[in-house]
């Protein structure tokens, strides 16, 4: 039953599906960003191995915004670190950018943006961002209007002097999201950035990354637990279920790209939120 | 930064309810040891009074006993005064000047404690980043401070004086030998500090190992070592005091400490204590001012 749900999902998965011919026309001339076949893991734990990821086929394209949701220890977060080359599979193959992801490490293909914001409390918000850009090697003043215009972006023009203790967790968190693209990675990873914020916040962050996704094209791989947050931002939806870590099912979002947080009350919002919870109870079903 | 976003308690000067607690604790500290001083030098003053004739009173005794030329322990204001002398009273470059002392140990400090310093950082660096070194060097620095200083200062001594290395070189290794410690257990500590999520985060920016370090270990460990520092400079300035006794040094509080107790000058020695506690003092406040240098450089918080 398991393997066979999981085949599915594969099938789904490696389509790119789109209901309509055109969507599937679509989706084939955007390149893969990320291929997964077959992608599994298992931790050596001292008393018995735990099969973090198991079977995972994804395929992720070009401008997506794919979100991961599942509930805790369902590999969510070991997913996109393996994606990261911050863990290593156990086995399968992954390609990134059509590389390995170590190489996709290396090129600093990716931005990453934690659960926290972990910032450097000894750097100023500027320097904070001008991290990334400062190991990369870029000159001094190109770091500093990198920094200006990235701020600006997040909504954050005039912090540039301040420090990480001075921000709100919030602001700090967008900060974080700015130290990311400050690089202008083309994939952008994101493991419940607003994971710890209150839903005001989360809501205004939300409809601030959903813009910036808009406005830069960028791939966006996104780890939540919330299925609102999920609909809202993605155009597809991977739900994941836990022991062993795998997927259910690959949900494609037709809502269009301009959404906003009232979108949310639409009954094509509702639909597709309903379908993840369903997808979500049914990994539930075989504890 | 506005002012308002600074606690009050962080602002120089913010100190009014310190003076009164510091005062008090001092007079109390002053009245035990006035007492003191007549009950320990009553017997010797009660003698000599005898001697002179059977008609003295205790008002005798008490100022008997704070006046002593060589007292077992001498009246607060003797060591004053004895420390007026020999700081304000003398010029700077005489041998009896206590500042000309003064600047001998601090001297030996200063380059035992940049002795300490360096050797405490470049062991911490080899111990975070090799992981032989981790197993091999720790036990042999938790060993090396086992031994007491007062045993291996004249061994010291006496090797590096038939290499034909005398004056300042083998007290500056004593006193190192004694703040390396601190400094290294401190940098140990903090270049270890960097959250698991911190340093990933210079992985997914795949930052070389020198860039890790410069970047993230380095100010990281900032906050673990000024604790360190102070403790080190404190303990390089007793290793300089301890190495000036051996050496049969002509100079430096430890030499002044030596001839006072040859000789019975019980407040000399009590004005070099003085001195040196004054020093130790001074020398901790240096850290702490560099400390919050750094501090406002890097936005209020270490």
């Amino acid at each position: 039953m398991v393997s066979a749900r999981a085949a599915h999902a594969g099938d789904v998965a490696g389509d790119a599906v789109g209901d309509s011919v055109v969507a599937r026309e679509v989706a084939a001339e955007r390149a893969p960003v990320v291929e997964a076949r077959d992608l599994s893991l298992v931790f050596q734990t001292p008393d018995a191995p735990v099969t973090a990821l198991s079977g995972i086929d994804l395929t992720i394209r070009r401008g997506d915004f794919v979100s991961l949701i599942g509930p805790s220890g369902c590999g969510k977060t070991t997913l996109m670190r393996v994606v990261a080359d911050l863990a290593k599979p156990t086995s399968g193959t992954l390609l990134v950018n059509g590389g390995t992801a170590e190489q996709a490490r290396l090129d600093r293909s990716y931005g990453y943006v934690f659960q926290a914001p972990a910032l450097y409390p000894w750097r100023s918000i500027e320097r904070n961002i001008m991290l990334p850009l400062e190991i990369m090697g870029m000159p001094r003043a190109e770091r500093k209007e990198r920094a200006a215009r990235y701020l600006d972006l997040v909504g954050l023009k005039g912090f540039e002097r301040k420090f990480p203790w001075q921000l709100s967790g919030g602001m700090q968190q967008r900060v974080s999201i700015a130290r990311a693209m400050g690089f202008e990675p083309a994939l952008l990873l994101m493991d419940e950035p607003f994971g710890a914020l209150d839903e005001i916040t989360r809501d205004n962050l939300n409809v601030h990354l959903l813009r910036l996704w808009e406005k830069t094209g960028i791939t966006v791989i996104f780890v939540t637990h919330s299925i609102p947050e999920a609909v809202f931002l993605s155009s597809r939806i991977v739900v994941m279920s836990p022991r062993p870590g795998r997927i259910l099912e690959v949900i494609d979002s037709d809502l269009p790209r301009d959404r906003d947080l009232d979108s949310r009350e639409t009954p094509e919002f509702l639909e597709i939120a309903h379908r993840v919870r369903v997808a979500l109870r049914a990994g539930h079903s075989y504890d | 930064m506005t002012d308002a976003a600074i606690p009050a308690s962080w602002k120089l000067g913010a100190r009014e309810g310190v003076a009164v607690p510091i005062l008090t604790v001092l007079a109390v500290v002053v009245v035990i040891w006035y007492a003191a001083a007549v009950w320990l030098n009553a017997p010797q003053v009660a003698e000599r009074l005898d001697r002179a004739g059977p008609d003295w009173t205790a008002g005798d005794l008490v100022s008997g006993a704070w006046a002593m030329e060589r007292p077992v322990l001498p009246a607060p204001h003797q060591i004053a005064v004895e420390l007026y002398d020999s700081v304000i009273g003398r010029p700077v470059s005489s041998k009896r000047s206590l500042v000309y002392h003064a600047g001998v140990t601090l001297s030996a400090t200063v380059a035992g404690f940049a002795l300490g310093l360096a050797m405490g950082v470049a062991l911490a660096i080899g111990i975070v980043h090799v992981r032989v070194l981790d197993r091999s060097l720790m036990p042999w620095i938790i060993a090396s401070q086992t031994i007491p200083i007062l045993a291996i200062a004249p061994m010291i001594v006496v090797v590096l004086g038939n290499l034909g290395f005398t004056g300042l070189l083998p007290k500056a290794i004593i006193s190192g030998y004694l703040s390396f410690f601190p400094i290294a257990i401190g940098m140990v500590k903090g270049l270890r500090s960097p959250d698991p999520l911190q340093l990933d985060l210079m992985r997914t920016y795949s930052a070389t190992k020198a860039q890790t370090f410069a970047k993230l270990r380095w100010p990281s460990s900032v906050t673990f070592l000024f604790p360190s520092l102070k403790i080190a400079i404190a303990l390089a300035l007793v290793g300089a005091i301890v190495a000036e006794l051996p050496t049969g040094a002509q100079a430096g509080l430890g030499a002044r400490l030596l001839a006072g107790s040859y000789y019975g000058q019980t407040i000399q020695i009590w004005a070099a204590l003085f001195m040196s506690a004054f020093l130790a003092m001074l020398a901790v406040g240096a850290v702490g001012l560099a400390e919050r240098g750094l501090t406002r450089y890097r936005g209020g918080r270490l």
